[in-house]
């Protein structure tokens, strides 16, 4: 190699030079690379600290049969305290159960008109309703629960107590509706407008294009919406806390008040001394919501990626 | 030999079309009644809320301190509390969450550690809010050891509503045509210097719509604040991130459930404050989005 071809024609900068550009650009690269593992490190840490905190409990006075058969939660009794979360959980299903009631077919129905159906203007307009829905905070569905909702039921059904399932389960479905119509909405988006085409070709009319065609090819997606709605469901928090009267009980009728997991947690935390086995034993109540919203989560990814691939 | 009425009968509709016509109709007709009584109800609540609760606002109620065991009084130090815990959780979360979004849209291969981190952004936005409070408490109350304060909160709030700004950014920078950044590596640059010089100046108003849509989803979060920095009620205003706070979202639990004798309007008055508070700027992140939209150039 002679001294000519080292030498950069010009002013043409050395390529194999490592400038500060250079440093630069593998520095950020570092950066941008630390920052978007931080959603595993954070997801791994929530999981990693509650346990650490409600570890004390899982090893000395946990029990399986106690803690998840058992209907009694009297963290506080001086004897004999008892941790049972089967009425905790008997209260998160109802209510969780009546608001998907609710939810799924309003939230479908309105998807598919959305995304189907309605054009121009109007089309538009409830987008945006709807995403102005979706951003009410829960606290402000619990108020409503509590101002609204609860002399409402207590007028219309004559029952003694509105703040029951019955309440808490329509607030919860209100709630979840709007999350669930939109991702409904984009999984019938997602469907190539081609398949409909083909349908509309054969001389089919708007509703039979939906029924036959784009229902069955949008299935997994409808069906992870569904599952997300379901997750954020089972984990809210205020707005169950203060809409289902929060009294422990496996229910009767929907006009019983009950208890849920997630408000157990808001409403004993502040009042537990730190490590001691009743603010042990709801961080174990937390691993355990941790867990389920996992799986129902992953499941939704799951289903909604398997039609990616086919 | 075929009669015109014969040949016209041919392209008359049959039964099984008729059919087919007023099922199509009979649907349209059902779901739009759907999606209308999805939104008809919440109408009406807002509608109550405004109602009973402008009564108690006025530039008094916004700018006083709760008074007389909170039965009286305004919110000044709750709204003030809100804005201490939005901005720092902000100042968290927007750096950490674009550079994640860059991170994805512009170096991640497409492989399972790629699936995996997105994986994780949804999970971390499914999380039951509660349980980010509990993470909260455990890791940067007790271990990083910030005790109650407005970092130990901000910091929650914003593990907790980071997928927002990772979302709409990593959105708003695929919008951005690929030619762009080939033509800009075809002069010379390096990855950053396209990311910073053509990638990001062209997506900044689609992150900037995800920022507000953050602010507003942190705004209203109550049960991730309340054993981490939020206090029922302090008569002072924050000084520094390691002071509590009160809140605007925790306040509203409170006059609404823990305080006795409260009026029956305050509690409307403080929704009223808070709904307006996150619609406003939802509101704003959306008109921007479909400004933005018509405006695009390519």
């Amino acid at each position: 190699m002679t001294d000519s071809t080292r030498q950069p024609a010009g002013n043409m900068p050395d390529i194999n030079q490592r400038n500060l550009d250079w440093y630069i650009d593998k520095g950020v690269q570092y950066f941008v690379f630390l920052s978007g593992i931080s959603a595993i490190v954070l997801i791994i840490g929530i999981f990693v600290f509650v346990t650490i905190e409600g570890f004390g409990f899982l090893l000395e006075d946990f029990s399986f049969s106690e803690f998840f058969l058992s209907q009694w939660w009297e963290p506080t009794d001086e004897d004999e305290p008892t941790y049972g979360i089967l009425a905790l959980m008997a209260g998160t299903a109802s209510v969780t159960g009546l608001a998907m009631l609710i939810a799924i077919p309003f939230s479908l129905g309105s998807a598919i008109y959305v995304a189907e159906f309605a054009t121009g203007k109007t089309r538009e307009t409830l987008k945006v309703l709807i995403e102005l829905l979706a951003a009410i905070p829960s606290v402000v569905w619990g108020f409503i629960g509590l101002s609204i909702m609860n002399p409402l039921i207590i007028d219309v059904f004559d029952v003694p107590v509105g703040l029951n399932i019955l309440n808490a389960g329509v607030i919860l479905g209100l709630m979840a509706a709007p999350i669930m119509t939109s991702i409904c909405e984009d999984a019938l988006k997602a469907v190539p407008d081609r398949y409909r085409e083909a349908a509309e070709a054969m001389g089919a009319t708007r509703w039979q294009v939906i029924y036959k065609t784009v229902l069955p090819a949008a299935k997994n997606g409808l069906l992870g919406g569904v599952l997300l709605g379901v997750g954020r469901g089972f984990g809210e928090t205020m707005a169950v806390l203060m809409a289902t009267g929060h009294a422990i009980n496996i229910p009767g009728s929907i006009f019983d008040s009950v208890r849920a997991l997630t408000a157990t947690i808001a409403a004993e935390l502040g009042e537990t001394a730190v490590g001691s086995p009743h603010y042990q034993a709801l961080f174990t109540i937390g691993i355990f919501l941790f867990t389920i919203t996992f799986i129902i989560n992953l499941t939704a990814d799951l289903i909604v990626r398997g039609i990616r691939k086919s | 030999m075929s009669t015109p009425e014969a040949v016209a009968s041919q392209f008359l509709e049959t039964d099984l079309n008729a059919k087919a016509k007023r099922n199509e109709k009979l649907f349209q007709i059902l779901f739009g009644m759907m999606a209308g009584l999805l939104i008809l109800p919440v109408l009406i609540i807002l509608t109550t809320l405004v109602v009973k609760g402008s009564p108690v606002i006025s530039l008094d109620f916004l700018l006083q301190d709760p008074t007389n065991g909170m039965t009286e009084g305004g919110i000044f130090p709750a709204l003030i509390g809100t804005v201490w815990l939005v901005g720092v959780a902000l100042l968290i979360s927007v750096p950490v969450g674009v550079a994640a979004a860059i991170y994805l849209s512009e170096y991640a291969p497409d492989n399972w550690f790629t699936r995996a981190i997105n994986l994780a952004i949804i999970n971390l936005a499914g999380v039951p809010s509660i349980v980010h409070a509990l993470f909260g408490v455990g890791a940067f109350v007790i271990f990083f050891g910030f005790g109650t304060s407005i970092l130990a909160a901000s910091a929650t709030l914003a593990v907790m509503t980071m997928p927002v700004v990772i979302v709409a950014t990593r959105e708003s920078l695929q919008a951005v045509p690929p030619a762009f950044r080939e033509a800009c590596w075809n002069m010379g640059a390096t990855r950053w210097q396209t990311i910073r010089r053509v990638v990001l100046p062209n997506s900044i108003s689609g992150i900037l719509t995800g920022v507000i849509l953050e602010v507003s989803r942190t705004s209203g979060e109550t049960a991730p604040v309340m054993f981490t920095g939020a206090a029922f009620f302090i008569p002072v205003l924050p000084e520094s991130v390691f002071d509590q706070t009160m809140a605007l979202s925790l306040h509203l639990f409170v006059v609404s459930t823990q305080v006795p004798n409260v009026p029956e309007a305050l509690p409307y008055g403080v929704a009223l404050v808070l709904i307006s508070l996150v619609l406003l700027m939802n509101s704003v992140s959306i008109a921007l989005r479909m400004y933005l939209r018509g405006k695009k150039k390519w």
